[in-house]
């Protein structure tokens, strides 16, 4: 009897699924899109994976989404920088034994034209007013990221009312940082973008770094364990190997020698809570 | 014009030198929507062969149904796939949100209905033609069903390759259930998305040249099934 092409495909498939969802020991750690896409996972990770042999699955989202996706238990750590959130989301019980680890700044991208003329301020605020009073178009991530509500807090601080105008100079994207810096490429418009994001970003056309160095751009990074009271499918022992070797010693130093273009991109800072 | 050059170099490079990362994401493509495919093929002509050859009350409201849900947008089946498999959903037990057979799942959903409309309308050509002849011979409804498929062959092909087709090339759903997980869910969709947002616009290129190749391969099959079918159809 001939076989028939659906017996065939079957099969096929059949066979490929049992490939496809072949796995191993692994944490599903809940992140930012800022340190995925520095490449910061790419370097870490693997030195993990030869001291444990865990596989962490990284899912890159916005800090605030990353928080929702652990509330709901899809996550068994978390790697964010927002810490209003943190603590909302530790003080509700769905965390545990945050930690903050390490920290980068936050840095004022825009058009070397610079009509605003923002270059080497140092004031952040300062910064913010001046785009506003030119109404000069400002790129924002607008999706509850660690990075957003960073900016808002400024645009707040600057008396800048600057969702009122959105649509006119202010865009909100609602895009992760390296889609953000690409439209800002585009429309040759001002945006926050964390230092990591933009050193490792390679489409900058006209943007350059404008303005640095306030220390309300100081942007830290914790990492939290999602609570197995809370959760009691997590992977907490494995999840906690995670936490422990990023705080060890081991850990910190090899945080602070990841180093792209000769710059570190992020300053390891665990302090061992007493 | 300078980035299509250098991304065509690139894709070529990447190629030719049979880059691991490279062939890994293709062949986690091609693993996904072949199982979808696989899977949804079996739902999909089964659905469609009954719809094609039973009469019961609400079949034309089915059809109907079937129809309107080709078009399903990507994105809402992922949404809807996310919160079933999410923890905190009907499914979370199963523990398969963020994982291969998530996006298997995912595509399942998106392109079932696809391959079912596609294979109900040429069998139910095909039987108005041949259930006299059939019911004459006295062959069993399962007999029947048979010979529907056989002689439908190329076109239930050519339905399940649109199906492929759909399944490969999508990116909404993929995203939301796969969570882009390097060396796990990504694939080639992803990847490129992910390489725009990081602004490496060449590598994200290369992989959509991949992509069209791929795509054209498949309409390319589908028109000699097509030819084929019609040199037999002679």
């Amino acid at each position: 009897m001939r076989r028939s092409p659906l017996v065939w495909t079957f099969g096929v498939s059949v066979f490929f699924f049992s490939f496809a969802s072949a796995g191993n020991s692994f944490i599903t750690l809940s992140s930012t899109t800022s340190t995925q896409a520095s490449g910061f996972f790419d370097y870490i990770l693997p030195l993990f994976k030869q001291k444990t042999g865990i596989d962490v699955h990284v899912i890159a989202a916005g800090t605030g989404q990353a928080l929702r996706l652990a509330e709901k238990g899809d996550a068994d750590a978390l790697l964010v920088h927002d810490k209003a959130g943190e603590m909302k989301f530790v003080n509700a019980g769905f965390g545990v034994d945050r930690r903050e680890m390490m920290y980068n700044d936050f840095v004022f991208v825009g058009p070397r034209a610079d009509p605003a003329g923002i270059r080497g301020t140092t004031d952040a605020v300062a910064v913010l007013k001046a785009i506003g009073a030119q109404r000069a178009t400002f790129v924002s991530r607008a999706d509850d990221s660690g990075t957003h509500r960073a900016e808002l807090r400024l645009w707040e601080e600057a008396g800048v009312d600057a969702r009122a105008a959105s649509g006119t100079w202010y865009k909100e994207l609602g895009a992760g940082m390296g889609a953000t810096l690409n439209t800002a490429a585009a429309l040759d418009s001002y945006t926050l973008s964390d230092r990591a994001t933009w050193l490792t970003f390679r489409n900058r056309g006209d943007l350059e770094l404008l303005a640095e160095g306030d220390p309300r751009l100081f942007n830290q990074y914790s990492l939290i364990l999602v609570n197995p009271r809370r959760h009691p499918h997590v992977k907490f022992n494995a999840a906690s190997k995670f936490v422990e070797f990023l705080t060890s010693t081991e850990g910190q130093n090899a945080i602070g020698e990841y180093v792209v273009e000769g710059t570190v991109l992020f300053r390891p800072n665990y302090q061992k809570a007493e | 014009m300078n980035e299509f050059a250098d991304a065509a170099v690139l894709a070529s490079k990447l190629v030719l030198h049979a880059d691991a990362t490279l062939l890994e994401i293709v062949r986690r493509s091609l693993e996904v929507s072949l199982a979808a495919v696989g899977c949804a093929s079996v739902l999909g002509l089964s659905a469609g062969a009954l719809l094609a050859v039973t009469r019961f009350p609400g079949r034309k409201l089915c059809i109907i149904l079937t129809n309107a849900l080709m078009g399903l947008p990507p994105v809402v089946v992922g949404l809807l796939v996310y919160l079933s498999l999410s923890r905190t959903g009907p499914f979370g037990g199963w523990g398969l949100l963020f994982t291969p057979t998530a996006m298997v799942i995912a595509q399942i959903v998106l392109i079932t209905p696809i391959i079912c409309a596609l294979s109900r309308q040429t069998l139910e050509d095909l039987w108005l033609e041949y259930a006299e002849q059939l019911r004459s011979l006295r062959v069993t409804a399962f007999g029947s069903l048979r010979t529907l498929l056989w002689e439908a062959r190329y076109s239930l092909l050519t339905a399940i390759l649109a199906g492929f087709g759909r399944a490969i090339a999508e990116v909404g759903a993929v995203l939301i259930v796969g969570g882009n997980i390097a060396h796990v869910t990504r694939v080639m969709t992803t990847t490129i998305a992910l390489e725009t947002s990081r602004g490496d616009l060449a590598l994200a290129l290369a992989l959509g040249f991949i992509l069209i190749t791929i795509a054209m391969l498949v309409n390319g099959t589908t028109f000699v099934l097509r030819e084929l079918a019609d040199c037999d159809a002679r």
